[in-house]
Order: C-alpha cells, then sequence, then structure tokens
C-alpha cells in the first residue's frame, strides 16, 4: 500500500508537470544566444564626436554638418549664423564593424578621412559583455595657403592624425556613457612650445525623452594643450531628433569645427561667457546591397 | 508488489502518450508585409516558436521581435527601438485554439483559429482562417492575417505616414514535429 501511494504521487507529479503552461515549454526550448545591445546612442556622432555606432554594412549616409557663429556677436551678426562652417561627408558601412568616411570642411579647408572598427559589443543574455569599443583612426589635411611667401609647407606638414578609443555601456534603453581617451599628433606646429602630440580625453552621454528624440553632452578635457593659441576644452550639448532614414542633431557648443584633430586643441570660445555656436547635423542614409539575404542565409545556417 | 509494477507500466506509457500529444517547431517562419504608395517593406523572421498539443487543440505562439530581417537595416533598427520597442516588449505571443484537431483527416483542410494575440503589450482576440495538414508526425499550419497597426499602440509619426500601411499582413508557415521531452 505505501509503495502504491509513492507511485501515485510521482505519477500525479509527473502529469502536472505535463500540463505546465505551452509557453513555459516554448520559453524552455528558446535557444539560449547572445544579444548584443543595439542604438547605444542614435547616431555615429553623439555630437562633435563619434559614437562607437557604426552604420551597418551597405549603407552610405551622407552627412552635413554646420556651426554658425558665436551666438553672443549680437543682431548685427544675426546672432552668429551669418558666418558659418561646413563640413559634408560620405560614410560608408563596409560590414557590420567597419566603418568608412571622406569629409570636407570649410574651416582650413581641411579634408579628412577615417576608419571606426568595432572591436568589442556590450551584450546580453549568454556569455554577456558589459560594454563596447570601438577604435577611431583619422588623417586630416590642411589645404589652407596661409603660410608666409617661401614658406609653404610640405604635404607631410599639412597633416594631422587622430587615435581614439571610444568606450560605451548603454545602462539602460533611456541611458548611455561613452568614454574617449584621444591621441591627437600634428606634424606641424606654429610654435616650438606647441606639442606635437596631444591627449585627451573626452566623456559623452545621451538621455532619452522619447523613443525619438534624446538630449545628449559631450566634454573633451584636453592635457596639454597647444601653447601658440588660447585653447578651452570643448564643450557640447544638444538634441537629437530621429525621423525615418534621417538623424538631425541641434548643437550648442563653444567648437566651430566638426573633425577631431580641430574641435578638440583647437576650440577658443568659453561657452560660459557665452560663446556658443549653433550649429546642425544631417544625415541621410541609402542602403547598398541586400542586408537580408545574407543575413537570414547566415540565420539558417546556425539553425541547421 | 504486482500493483506497483503495473502502476510504474502505465506511468511510462502516460510518458509515452505525452509525448506524441504535442507537436513543437523552432523554426517556424512570419513574414509581414507593408504596402503603402511611397514603400513596399516586408521582414521575415525564421526563428519562431510554436507548440500545438493535440489533446485540447491548444496553440502557443513566441516569436522574438529582434529576429525580424529587414531589407534596410536602419528600418530594422527603427523597427525595434520606435515601433515595437523591443527591449520592453521582446516577444509577440500568440494562444489560441484549433477546432476539432483530432477529427481531421490526413489532406489539407481549412480551420478558423481563434485566440489573444499579443503585440507591443497590447493584447489583442483574433480569428483567422489556416490550412492545416495533420499526419502522424507532422502538423502544417499556413496562413495569414491582417494586424491593424494601431490596435497594438504602435505610434507612426507624421513623417511617415505615407510610408507604413495602417493595416499589415502577417502570414505564417508552422511546420510542427512530435515534441518529446
Amino acid at each position: 500500500m505505501k509503495n502504491f501511494l509513492i507511485v501515485f504521487a510521482v505519477m500525479a507529479i509527473h502529469l502536472q508537470a505535463s500540463s505546465q503552461d505551452l509557453f513555459d515549454i516554448l520559453d524552455e526550448e528558446a535557444p539560449q544566444t547572445k544579444n548584443y545591445v543595439s542604438s547605444t546612442f542614435k547616431g555615429t556622432r553623439i555630437l562633435n564626436g563619434h559614437s562607437i555606432e557604426n552604420r551597418k554594412k551597405g549603407t552610405l549616409e551622407f552627412v552635413i554638418s554646420h556651426r554658425f557663429g558665436r551666438v553672443n556677436l549680437g543682431a548685427d551678426e544675426l546672432y552668429g549664423l551669418d558666418q558659418s562652417n561646413i563640413r559634408f561627408a560620405f560614410e560608408y558601412g563596409l560590414s557590420d564593424n567597419i566603418m568608412l568616411g571622406v569629409g570636407r570642411s570649410s574651416f582650413d579647408k581641411t579634408y579628412d578621412g577615417f576608419v571606426k572598427y568595432k572591436l568589442l559589443k556590450q551584450s546580453s543574455g549568454k556569455k554577456s559583455f558589459p560594454f563596447s569599443t570601438s577604435f577611431f583612426g583619422s588623417i586630416a589635411y590642411r589645404t589652407i595657403d596661409d603660410f608666409e611667401p617661401g614658406n609653404e609647407p610640405t604635404t607631410s606638414q599639412r597633416l594631422s592624425y587622430t587615435s581614439q578609443v571610444l568606450i560605451a555601456r548603454k545602462f539602460s534603453p533611456g541611458f548611455s556613457l561613452q568614454v574617449m581617451p584621444t591621441y591627437i599628433h600634428r606634424n606641424s606646429v606654429k610654435t616650438e612650445e606647441d606639442p606635437h602630440g596631444i591627449f585627451a580625453v573626452g566623456i559623452g552621454s545621451r538621455v532619452k525623452l522619447t523613443k525619438r528624440i534624446s538630449i545628449n553632452g559631450e566634454y573633451y578635457y584636453t592635457v596639454n594643450p597647444l601653447e601658440s593659441i588660447n585653447t578651452t576644452n570643448s564643450l557640447a550639448f544638444g538634441i537629437d531628433i530621429e525621423t525615418g532614414g534621417h538623424v538631425f542633431q541641434i548643437i550648442l557648443s563653444n567648437s566651430i569645427t566638426m573633425i577631431e584633430k580641430s574641435f578638440i586643441t583647437e576650440s577658443t570660445d568659453d561657452f560660459f561667457e557665452g560663446d556658443v555656436h549653433l550649429g546642425f547635423n544631417i544625415s541621410r542614409a541609402f542602403q547598398f546591397g541586400k542586408h537580408k539575404k545574407k543575413k537570414l542565409k547566415k540565420l539558417q545556417e546556425s539553425n541547421q | 508488489m504486482k500493483t506497483t509494477h503495473i502502476l510504474l507500466l502505465c506511468f511510462f506509457l502516460t510518458n509515452f502518450l505525452q509525448g506524441q500529444e504535442r507537436f513543437l517547431t523552432k523554426q517556424g517562419y512570419t513574414s509581414f508585409f507593408s504596402s503603402s504608395p511611397v514603400e513596399d517593406i516586408k521582414a521575415d523572421n525564421n526563428q519562431v516558436l510554436s507548440i500545438i498539443d493535440t489533446s485540447t487543440g491548444a496553440i502557443a505562439i513566441s516569436i522574438l521581435m529582434k529576429s525580424f530581417q529587414f531589407e534596410k537595416s536602419l528600418m530594422q533598427e527603427h523597427f525595434n527601438e520606435n515601433y515595437v520597442e523591443s527591449d520592453t516588449y521582446p516577444k509577440a505571443k500568440f494562444k489560441g485554439k484549433i477546432p476539432n484537431i483530432n477529427g481531421l483527416s490526413n489532406s489539407e483542410e481549412t480551420v478558423t483559429i481563434t485566440g489573444d494575440l499579443t503585440i507591443h503589450g497590447v493584447t489583442k482576440n483574433i480569428k483567422t482562417q489556416a490550412k492545416i495538414i495533420k499526419t502522424q508526425d507532422n502538423i502544417s499550419l499556413k496562413g495569414s492575417f491582417p494586424v491593424n497597426v494601431a490596435d497594438y499602440n504602435i505610434e507612426i509619426p507624421a513623417v511617415v505616414i505615407n510610408n507604413i500601411a495602417k493595416t499589415i499582413e502577417v502570414t505564417f508557415e508552422l511546420d510542427h514535429k512530435p515534441y518529446k521531452k
């Protein structure tokens, strides 16, 4: 009789277990996969500088950035709007991890090219990883002819290089933080006292207000600034607005340029004395190639 | 002692029988299609989980939103970030009933499935026709139904109102195999 009761109990438990919710079975059967965190930032820029975000493979983005003059120039200069700096660029996702770009800035008539490589990706789920890391490298070629007669710089003397490590974490869907150790090297400097190599560290963040709007902030601290000009650290605040294929950023910053070697080391305005520049970053994305087909193929392969 | 043996036999037998009652797929296919004057948008998902209990006719479907693949990668990002908010609502679910599942013949038949569809945290009762083929070791379900985007509190901003259809056609193809624990 005792045995009978035990077996009966086991059977009862067994039957109960088998009548569990069908969704529980689905949850159990769901493949345990690693989920990469997406959209740490909306755009490829936090404001002036780069974010860890890349454009996906085959996406070509046309980026137009503007910085107007200082708003405290007064009504005569229409609060800075009479002056304008522009950079336009083509930026392309060579793969999901590598992004290339070429651009041209009106400031110092500078051409620039950059590579951004996603090395580590923040993920959740199985084998999760706490943050994302990207490498960023760029070359800037200054073509403005502001030299004294007979003192023309060589091609090499016109070049500057930027290397950055971008480390970011999306703490919650609404809050992301990024730290950017930076090294900038310029082949030629104005005076002997100016360092060729400049170290800086940046911090950037975004706070999402609604699904399509976020507030961003970005600050770069320069460890050993240029001596020949009275420089300030670059500070920027802005709003990201996303509309379909566009990301639109409205920026207030003390920097008037849009490439790293320039805004990190050559900003001279003081944000808190009202030397603020209004600016915009506007981008339009175009998709080339078939993103989907390859992804589907990959998924099917991984399922088998 | 003999009773115990018989009961143990029953126990294993029930286990065996239950193995035949449930049919599962982990690689079901679902797609949705939005047609508008400006553009057509299509997304596919090949990782749909679905289970049918033939003893009751109950069906449960679970779809991971992030597994939908779009032609344009930026669209996929916006779909997850702005429209279905995959971080907050990672899955779409369907819990329904297939009537008279044991009375089906081995050839294709049409059944009306009713149940609750949950997308974006909103649950609505739906009714759809599906083609079903049930054999000893396979249950295949195929069909499509319209989903009214506004019913599920999915906002479409004014700038893209002409790019996205108000009603989206959802297609499914689920090939269930016997599920054994």
